[in-house]
């Protein structure tokens, strides 16, 4: 065979394969067994239920495996202190793992804060999960594509691929990721899909006593949180940012950030 | 226990120092390799663009350091990406960025810039030596008492001739056009290169220090100083040791000299060289600079004017937290003061060097100021973070991210250079290279 010919072949060869090659893109199996265009997962959160007891967090720790003592959690609640001369005072000890047990706010190294109780004009609590953004900019930056979106909404991450650069970690507006200090790979919450996928609760909507927390379909019309999207007031948390998340709070204030 | 133990410290709890309301998961996650990184990857650009000066635009002046600076930038290649394979939390799987890369990230097309531009350099040094690789496999083929270390060149330069022994005054002539094309291709790529290093933080959304377009250019033109002045400094203290150790015949110290025999340069030679290619040098480092401080300060005037929600965090990152950091150590001593040195007249060798070394530590610090600057501050801007490198090292991830893997990431490319030498020896007066 002479070179040109060789050459030739080749190049029909390649594009004829390329060519059937991608019809099979098409019927990708996997794609359409996720593909559910009936379900879309969404969470609400209402902060005037919340009390700050913790006990999402424990549970949230306990089903995910995220060892109890390590200083980083999937999800966790804000305490909101607000004085009446306008300043704001936050705190969130171990992210509030064991509640709010004391009224003095830990400030980290500037130690820890009283504020005398004729100061305070209010004070809330707001929990925090990942939002499960439907432009999700830890999916956009990954360099391998370890954390991908779900056909039904949820951000996961692939712990046999990820690389452990951290740019997700640095992408996220919400600091919702970190690494495991177990496996070594960035991790976050995953809205409980193994629960919710088979027809659970998520850990931290079953844990609260108060149900500050629900998940829901977001496309079923008589979801309660569908529901609550449409019939009340309700506020996400830094749209500036444009990722479009999917977690909804009753009773956002201003200071929320 | 000891693992239990282990387990509970996160990766960055050992170096992060938190203060007011820090979101639970926010740590310094970036932190010393990831300064050391854009650095590194600047220090590559900004040699290779100083040699293609001389190679494409014919500054004549610049030709002995114009060759030297290719050769290190080649040097410094591998360098560029140790800082990131110390970093990686697994590092195994480091090599999934080249073969399964996802496109919407700025980091995938690191694999892809990084080995157009390994592939360029290679070329150009490779033309640039065409004729002393073939003159070397000729003079040691008749050469009948081989040292060791020659019996080891003589297959590696038949190696790396591919067969292309036409050395006529035609193919010369070809090689020297392939040379100026590589050159002249290398520095967009070059720019490229750090410049998509300064997309990698400029794209960054959700942090309020990092996102401006202007990031990637700021990095081009600080990478270009930075490069401009490691050649200065190192060329100079390669001269002053090649004087030193051509006095005393320590040949180890001239690792071309050990590789080709005794083709040392007589020491006056080596000191007007020496002296007229720093002085030129450092010309070049002047405009530079001038490009880089403007640049930087625009930024900087630029988000205090239009002061958006995030400038009170940045604000107080800037003039309070780490004011002796940027104003001192970055704009002080590593811009203004070398820029005052390199201005006034009458300027020696040892004062270009001087000022070039303070460049070289101020672009670390600009380096550092962003990395770790824009991770000063809490994502609710109502906390703050402090970074303390770890200097002695209790476990393999503060020796990665600490005092001892910047070592490493410094002290690789010169010992790379040692050995490069002796199969291209940088530091060549004749006329047998380009």
């Amino acid at each position: 065979m002479k070179r040109r010919d060789f050459l030739k072949n080749t190049a029909v060869f390649v594009a004829g394969a390329s060519v059937s090659a991608s019809a099979l893109d098409f019927i990708d199996p996997q794609e359409l067994l996720a593909a559910n265009p009936e379900l879309k997962w969404g969470f609400l959160v209402d902060t005037h239920k919340c009390v700050g007891c913790g006990f999402c967090v424990k549970a949230c720790k306990t089903e995910n495996d995220i060892p109890y003592e390590a200083n980083v959690t999937r999800t966790w609640v804000e305490r909101y202190l607000i004085k009446k001369d306008g300043d704001v005072v936050m705190d969130s000890p171990k992210g509030a793992r064991d509640g709010f047990t004391t009224k003095l706010l830990d400030q980290n190294h500037s130690g820890m804060k009283l504020v005398p109780e004729n100061e305070i004009a209010q004070a809330f609590f707001v929990p925090k999960l990942c939002n499960h953004c439907t432009t999700p900019a830890c999916v956009q930056v990954c360099p391998v594509g370890a954390t991908y979106q779900t056909a039904d909404g949820v951000v996961l991450v692939d712990r046999s691929w990820c690389i452990g650069c951290g740019y997700c970690i640095m992408g996220c507006p919400y600091g919702v990721r970190f690494f495991h200090p177990v496996e070594h790979v960035a991790d976050k919450c995953t809205f409980c899909y193994h629960r919710i996928s088979k027809g659970d609760n998520s850990a931290c909507a079953q844990a609260c006593p108060f149900g500050a927390r629900q998940i829901g379909n977001l496309k079923d019309p008589n979801d309660p949180v569908a529901q609550a999207l449409m019939n009340q007031r309700v506020g996400i948390l830094r749209d500036e940012y444009g990722t479009k998340p999917n977690v909804y709070y009753i009773g956002l204030n201003k200071e929320v950030r | 226990m000891v693992e239990q133990v282990a387990q509970m410290i996160v990766h960055g709890e050992a170096w992060t120092i938190k203060d007011l309301f820090v979101l639970p998961n926010e740590y310094v996650y970036w932190s010393i390799q990831i300064v050391m990184y854009p650095y590194m990857t600047g220090l590559v650009a900004g040699a290779f663009v100083l040699s293609s000066l001389y190679h494409v635009f014919n500054v004549e002046r610049l030709k002995e350091i114009a060759r030297y600076a290719l050769v290190f930038s080649f040097a410094l290649l591998p360098v560029a990406m140790m800082p990131l394979m110390l970093h990686l939390m697994q590092p195994l799987r480091g090599i999934h960025v080249l073969m399964t890369p996802h496109f919407t990230s700025a980091i995938s097309a690191f694999g892809i810039v990084f080995m157009t531009y390994a592939v360029i350099v290679a070329a150009e040094i490779w033309f640039v030596y065409r004729k002393f690789i073939v003159d070397s496999i000729h003079r040691l083929n008749n050469k009948p008492d081989r040292s060791g270390l020659e019996s080891l060149l003589l297959p590696i330069y038949k190696v790396i001739s591919l067969g292309a022994m036409d050395i006529s005054e035609e193919a010369l002539h070809s090689d020297h056009k392939a040379v100026k094309f590589l050159a002249g291709l290398g520095i967009p790529v070059a720019c490229f290169l750090h410049g998509y290093a300064g997309f990698i933080f400029g794209s960054v959304k959700a942090n309020a220090l990092w996102m401006t377009p202007l990031m990637p250019v700021i990095f081009i033109c600080s990478a270009v100083v930075s490069g401009i002045a490691l050649c200065i400094v190192s060329y100079y203290i390669f001269m002053e040791m090649r004087k030193w150790a051509a006095k005393r015949g320590k040949n180890w110290l001239l690792p071309d000299a050990l590789a080709q025999g005794g083709t040392a340069i007589p020491v006056e030679q080596l000191r007007s060289i020496q002296d007229h290619e720093v002085k030129m040098t450092s010309k070049y480092l002047l405009i530079f600079m001038t490009a880089a401080i403007t640049l930087e300060v625009l930024d900087m005037i630029f988000r205090g004017y239009t002061a958006v929600k995030s400038w009170d965090a940045l604000r107080m990152v800037i003039y309070e937290h780490d004011f002796m950091k940027i104003f001192v150590y970055q704009y002080g001593l590593g811009n203004f003061l070398p820029f005052l040195m390199l201005l006034l007249p009458g300027l020696t060798t040892r004062r270009a060097v001087v000022a070039s070394a303070l460049v070289l530590f101020g672009v670390f610090m600009m380096r550092w100021n962003v990395v770790i600057g824009g991770q000063a501050f809490s994502l609710t801007f109502s906390g703050f973070m402090e970074y303390h490198l770890p200097i002695i090292p209790h476990d393999i991830e503060t020796f990665k991210e600490g005092l001892g893997g910047m070592l490493a990431v410094i002290v690789t490319p010169f010992i790379i250079f040692y050995f490069l030498n002796m199969i291209f020896p940088a530091f060549m007066s004749d006329d047998e290279a380009h």
